[in-house]
């Protein structure tokens, strides 16, 4: 229960240091809409950083992906910018329906379903990750004053999205976990380049696409190595490698 | 036309040795491509010299002197680690360490690996950068996975994970630096991560963002430099994966990496008039020299240790970059080329002698000269050159950033002196412990090629008695342009 809670309070606590947020009822409703995604982005990374099963965390990035797409799509209604539909098609495309279907099919060919992590103390990963949420708030505030009104606030946001999946690969044990991880964090970025910049330039955002997708790719066949190797995904065994 | 050239042979080799790399003769087929990509560099190097920095391609591409120089160098160490890699993967092939389909993997990769470092050189694009470093990871990541063995997997995951979170940051600082550029250059598509054109309006661009993104930058691909403390992955990465990967690891990957720093340091602190950024990697710089030679003690792994050497030494080059300066430039340029060529003839040495030991330590690993004179005085003259004696390029680069340091910088000399007194001493060291000695060592499958340890170290030397007037004023100029 106390993690409910916190889960309620932690865009309350976005809401409240977000400049500009005031002023909410004068502001159209892309605008709106677009703030409403950024909060609920915000709200899945905390759902993430508490799931403990690997097939859900998939789910999870799936929705993340398609709140992106929604948000990507705000922004480019807003701003009339004929690219960012292109962007959005690509994030569709690769976040929302290649990725997870990959993540699926791996996950099921590793017979690893019904997989989950012990993650003792949630309360307090919430926590640290509600202090995250305020820390990078506080360090997008003198960037976020040059931002345009539609998109002001949400740099935060964006930018505790990045920090929350970072807080997440560190904690996890589960390889798979860790590369939900990594992606979710690639999420973070892209929403960090449509909110601050209406996006990247197209060249950029196809190779940070097949970056990403080769990546998955090869971790894919990371995992089968590793298990065969290690005779689990845990990588907890991986220890041998030490700083000295 | 040559620049297209220079990024189409590694490209085009990566995808024919994906087909035939298992075949015998691929060794000489990777040496091939290898070769064609260094001579169009040489053409495009002496093209760029003759006749200053170009942009092609609707400005995408820019080669001036700064970055020539890095295709230049980087072409010419893939030659020779090519060449190296023939006898050495086929004696790996022999052991059983590698299938027929891995050894195709490796030779694919090693050309897609050329191909994504020399995109990074010349791309004038800076999110191009950041997918070409990218890229550089995920084929290294391959790479250091080659022989698929617990450490080597471990290795591998560990630098992935590391280096995809440090290169997100540095996307997070690209999306800023773009975020700043459209406030100055409109919404000018991809045109306003351009390089050149940032160059152009530095000074216009906004430095409360700019600042805030040059953390980032730094931060991120200075995880892909090694400096302290972001250099965990490194030794690991040097340690497991086959050597001609270490080697190309430390003379070149490294080199990039600190070539993507340098790009945002110049338009940092064009935007901020501020002293903080070089003051930064002075930080990184001197921490890396510490911590680099400090460790380089209790290494027991001959590849880890010459990895630790490594991350010193980038720390030295970071901190001459940090300083600033025609002089700090000059000698860093001149570092980074000495240690280039030096480290990567060690690690041919080291990687033939751990063959020959059947074991990367280093207390098996004992009285090569007495089994193998060729190595063993190889090894002996690497270590000498890389710990920094005279007369090699190394000492002459140390010496002209120490005296630099002493003038802008006094309070850093104690610990630089500091730093190399102790990679020396442990440099030294383990070095003679593995050249001289009574030998337990034994015979090859293959005759080692040692032409390309011979050529770097000669390389080496003729670098620090003298430096051909062409090349001293082709670095004057590149020091130039990075300011500072």
């Amino acid at each position: 229960m106390s993690a409910l809670a916190l889960f309620a309070s932690a865009p309350a606590a976005a809401v409240s240091s977000a400049p500009g947020l005031h002023a909410l009822p004068a502001l159209p409703l892309s605008t709106q809409l677009i703030h409403l995604i950024a909060a609920l982005l915000l709200l899945l990374s905390f759902a993430m950083l508490a799931q403990r099963r690997v097939v859900n965390l998939v789910n999870l990035f799936a929705a993340q992906g398609a709140l992106l797409v929604a948000s990507t799509v705000a922004v480019a209604y807003s701003t009339g910018d004929a690219e960012l539909y292109q962007s959005a098609a690509l994030t569709l495309l690769l976040k929302v329906i290649v990725l997870p279907l990959v993540l699926h099919r791996l996950i099921r060919r590793l017979h690893a379903e019904w997989d989950t992590e012990t993650l003792v103390n949630i309360p307090t990963l919430q926590i640290i990750g509600i202090v995250l949420v305020i820390f990078s708030f506080v360090l997008a505030q003198p960037i976020s004053r040059f931002a345009g009104e539609a998109t002001r606030g949400t740099l935060g946001i964006a930018l505790a999205l990045v920090l929350l999946a970072f807080l997440m690969m560190i904690v996890r044990r589960k390889a798979v976990a860790q590369v939900v991880g990594f992606l979710a964090m690639e999420n973070g970025l892209l929403f960090a380049a449509t909110s601050a910049t209406q996006g990247m330039p197209m060249v950029v955002e196809m190779g940070i696409g097949l970056d990403v997708l080769v990546g998955v790719f090869i971790l894919g066949i990371f995992f089968f190595q590793i298990r065969e190797q290690f005779d689990s995904l845990d990588l907890q065994h991986m220890e041998t490698l030490k700083e000295d | 036309m040559e620049l297209l050239i220079v990024l189409a042979i590694p490209l085009l080799g990566a995808a024919v040795l994906a087909f035939v790399g298992q075949r015998g003769f691929a060794p000489q087929v990777n040496l091939a491509f290898s070769a064609a990509t260094f001579a169009a560099a040489s053409v495009l190097t002496a093209r760029v010299i003759a006749q200053g920095p170009m942009r092609v391609f609707a400005e995408q591409f820019f080669i001036d002197p700064f970055n020539v120089f890095f295709v230049a160098l980087t072409a010419f160490v893939g030659m020779t680690t090519a060449a190296f890699s023939q006898p050495y993967m086929r004696i790996e092939q022999d052991r059983g360490r590698l299938t027929a389909a891995r050894l195709r993997l490796y030779h694919s990769m090693y050309q897609a690996f050329m191909f994504t470092m020399l995109l990074a050189l010349t791309t004038n694009n800076m999110g191009i950068l950041w997918v070409a470093m990218e890229a550089a990871t995920l084929t290294t990541v391959l790479l250091v996975s080659l022989y698929r063995t617990k450490a080597s997997l471990e290795a591998a995951w560990k630098y992935f994970i590391l280096c995809g979170v440090g290169i997100a940051l540095a996307l997070f600082g690209t999306v800023l630096l773009y975020f700043a550029a459209e406030r100055v250059l409109g919404h000018a598509g991809m045109n306003a991560l351009l390089w050149t054109r940032l160059d152009a309006v530095k000074g216009r661009l906004e430095p409360g963002i700019i600042g805030i993104a040059f953390v980032f930058l730094l931060v991120g691909y200075g995880t892909k430099v090694g400096l302290a403390p972001l250099h965990s992955w490194l030794p690991d990465a040097h340690a497991e994966g086959p050597t001609p990967v270490s080697a190309v690891l430390s003379g070149l990957l490294l080199n990039v990496a600190l070539y993507a720093v340098m790009r945002s340091k110049v338009l940092v602190e064009g935007s901020l008039h501020a002293f903080w950024p070089a003051q930064m990697l002075m930080a990184f710089g001197l921490v890396s020299v510490l911590v680099g030679a400090f460790l380089l003690w209790r290494q027991k792994d001959v590849k880890r240790m010459f990895a630790y050497s490594s991350i010193e030494h980038m720390g030295i080059i970071t901190f001459a970059f940090g300083m600033g300066g025609p002089v700090a430039n000059f000698a860093a340029l001149l570092h980074m080329t000495g240690h280039a060529l030096t480290k990567s003839a060690i690690f041919y040495t080291t990687g033939h002698a751990s063959q020959k030991a059947h074991s990367q330590r280093i207390e098996d690993i004992q009285g090569l000269r007495e089994q193998s004179p060729a190595l063993g005085w190889g090894l002996m003259i690497g270590v000498l050159a890389i710990a920094g004696m005279p007369p090699f390029s190394v000492f002459a680069s140390e010496f002209l950033i120490l005296t630099t340091a002493m003038q802008q910088q006094p309070w850093a000399t104690p610990i630089l002196l500091l730093g190399l007194g102790v990679a020396f001493g442990a440099l030294f060291l383990r070095g003679q412990g593995m050249v001289f000695g009574r030998s337990s060592l034994r015979e090859l499958s293959h005759a080692p090629n040692m032409a390309p340890v011979f050529v770097h170290l000669a390389l080496v030397l003729l670098l620090g008695l003298w430096i051909p007037q062409f090349l001293v004023s082709w670095w004057h100029t590149a020091a130039a342009m990075i300011g500072g």
